[in-house]
């Protein structure tokens, strides 16, 4: 096969994954009648840029994204925090019971969110949690995927550095904190990523653990929104824009440091 | 403060002879969090869907909310519902992303641009981008209606279709019951739409660490690409096909954003796109009936857990021969 073939193939697949993001961003200027005619093209005949401001206003976005953006962040600094720790000692330490610690928390990567979504909701109304960051946060801020993440990257540095470490006076903390850590970067920022968009994208928790509109997420307020819009596509167009904007932006901003790789897992070809 | 600890942990542990007490300390936070909302939980789930009432306050009633389960008609079809919608996903976003992988590995120029595009679904959150398809299926405004019109197709009700995919394909031949339903087909093209880029880069990754020389070779014993495909690509990517199988089989089972966002406020197209998970909150969150969503989700974690293994079964025993 010559190249141009596959170079058209990609870039026509390329453009039909792109498409709905082009439209939608192309329908959020349009004004209200021309969004509802049905039209392929993205590009407005009339530009309406004050579209934003009518979505902002239209609901409390931005009380949603500051909900959001607390809740990610936080999951994200956190899960860094438990997988770094958990990870460390799976891979370096010696103590009895390790493999099958370990067995467990890959185990744990097998059971199915649902499966813990009553039992959980009932322990948050327990804890008094209904309606608060803590319940947002604190079930997520641990996970089997980070913890085996960095256990592996961990694995991979040379043993000789916490040998010199130990030998000017480094115990595990100080060598993990000061050197390891550090070196690992690019499985924490991995961790990190992931952690927050998945905290970012929840939907299912927040939607049953908050009901206070000042609690709301924006993946909830977005589906409340869509019903409250109705026709106004335009509107309803530019606010899952901004919804999509911080996931983009923290993805690309991190991208270089992100392993891809490890999405799959470390699994060898 | 660090430092402190650290001389004290290792102190102990020259003591003892392990490092046991710096392993509590640094596993304690994550072995607390997953023990409380993730393993303890499904002793609890067991224990709750033993309980009958609204919100499990009648008490111990034995296995009844179990055979409810199992009686309940609607439970089947939204299990119907998510059977269809997993081999529905699965095999399609398997091919089209290995193939998407194949092709962009075969490049030279532009390959990060290409990753980028297909990439770029999977990264933005599935609500977001399923309010752009609700509107693009829009059977009044939006414009894949359009489309049909101008290929002299009559108008769909995409997303609201509760009529079956081989019923409309065959002009009513086949009843409208039997398959999937039209709206679901829409749910299983978003997802495979949204997904397709992590099955490429984990593809992409097993391409790139498969040694040049084994393709130099089947290419000098005569080859052509076909056979290249299937008996030297395929079997050496086997590992991420596994990969791949199970973890969409778990988020197949467990998939909740799509359905939600996509059909909330159509009726769910007569419970044609209520999979397993959105019957659980339905009859947990909506009706407060706990006892039976706890039993369905019971259900359903079994169900996943011998799926995987049947998988893993499967698959792993294959894998391991190359």
């Amino acid at each position: 096969m010559t190249k141009w073939p596959k170079y058209a193939l990609l870039a026509s697949t390329a453009l039909l994954m792109v498409w709905p993001f082009l439209w939608m961003i192309g329908t959020s200027f349009k004004g209200l009648a021309e969004a509802t005619t049905p039209s392929l093209s993205p590009w407005p005949r009339e530009w309406h840029p004050e579209n934003y401001i009518q979505a902002f206003q239209a609901a409390p976005f931005a009380r949603y994204f500051l909900n959001s953006l607390a809740v990610s962040i936080t999951i994200a600094g956190l899960v860094s925090l438990t997988a770094i720790m958990a990870g460390y000692a799976l891979a370096r330490l010696r103590f009895p019971g390790k493999r099958i610690l370990f067995g467990a928390i890959l185990a744990t990567m097998m059971i199915p969110f649902e499966a813990t979504l009553i039992p959980n909701f009932v322990l948050i109304g327990k804890l008094g949690w209904y309606n608060t960051y803590w319940a947002l946060v604190v079930p997520w801020c641990a996970n089997a995927f980070s913890i085996f993440l960095m256990r592996q990257a961990f694995l991979g540095l040379p043993e000789d550095y916490f040998d010199a470490a130990r030998v000017d006076g480094c115990g595990h903390l100080r060598f993990l904190a000061r050197i390891a850590a550090p070196l690992a970067k690019p499985a924490v920022v991995t961790v990190a990523l992931f952690a927050f968009l998945g905290g970012y994208n929840g939907l299912l928790w927040p939607l049953v653990v908050t009901t206070d509109e000042s609690m709301r997420v924006v993946q909830v307020g977005l589906t409340v929104f869509a019903g409250d819009a109705g026709v106004r596509v335009n509107l309803l167009m530019c606010a899952s824009a901004i919804v999509i904007l911080p996931a983009a932006a923290v993805y690309f901003a991190a991208q270089r440091q992100v392993q891809e790789g490890a999405l799959g897992a470390g699994i060898k070809a | 403060m660090l430092g402190l600890l650290d001389d004290f942990l290792e102190r102990r542990s020259r003591a003892h002879g392990h490092e046991a007490w710096t392993a509590v300390l640094l596993l304690a936070p994550a072995g607390i969090i997953l023990g409380l909302f993730g393993i303890a939980p499904l002793f609890f789930a067991f224990q709750l869907s033993l309980c009958g009432g609204k919100f499990a306050m009648g008490g111990y009633v034995g296995f009844e909310n179990y055979s409810r389960v199992l009686h309940n008609p609607a439970f089947w079809k939204s299990a119907g519902v998510t059977t269809y919608y997993a081999l529905g996903t699965i095999p399609l976003s398997l091919t089209l992303s290995f193939f998407a992988a194949w092709f962009l590995f075969r490049i030279q120029y532009a390959r990060s641009i290409f990753r980028t595009a297909y990439f770029l679904p999977y990264i933005t959150p599935v609500v977001a981008a399923a309010m752009v398809w609700r509107a693009l299926l829009n059977p009044q405004s939006g414009p894949f209606n359009q489309l049909l019109a101008g290929l002299g197709i009559p108008a769909q009700q995409w997303i609201l279709e509760p009529r079956g995919i081989f019923s409309l394909l065959t002009g009513g031949w086949v009843s409208p019951e039997w398959g999937p339903s039209l709206a679901l087909c829409c749910i299983i093209a978003f997802d495979v739409w949204h997904s397709l880029g992590y099955g490429m880069v984990v593809f992409f990754a097993g391409l790139s660490a498969i040694p040049r020389e084994i393709e130099d070779a089947a290419r000098i014993d005569g080859a052509n690409t076909a056979q290249m495909l299937r008996h030297v690509t395929l079997p050496l990517l086997a590992p991420m096909i596994l990969f791949l199988l199970i973890v969409g089989g778990v988020r197949a089972f467990q998939s909740f954003n799509s359905f939600y966002a996509l059909s909330q406020g159509g009726a769910r197209a007569l419970g044609t796109t209520e999979n397993l998970v959105i019957h659980i909150y339905s009859n947990f969150y909506e009706y407060g009936d706990w006892g039976y969503g706890a039993a369905v989700a019971v259900l359903l974690s079994g169900g996943i857990a011998l799926l995987s293994i049947a998988q893993w079964r499967l698959w792993g025993a294959r894998t391991s021969l190359q």
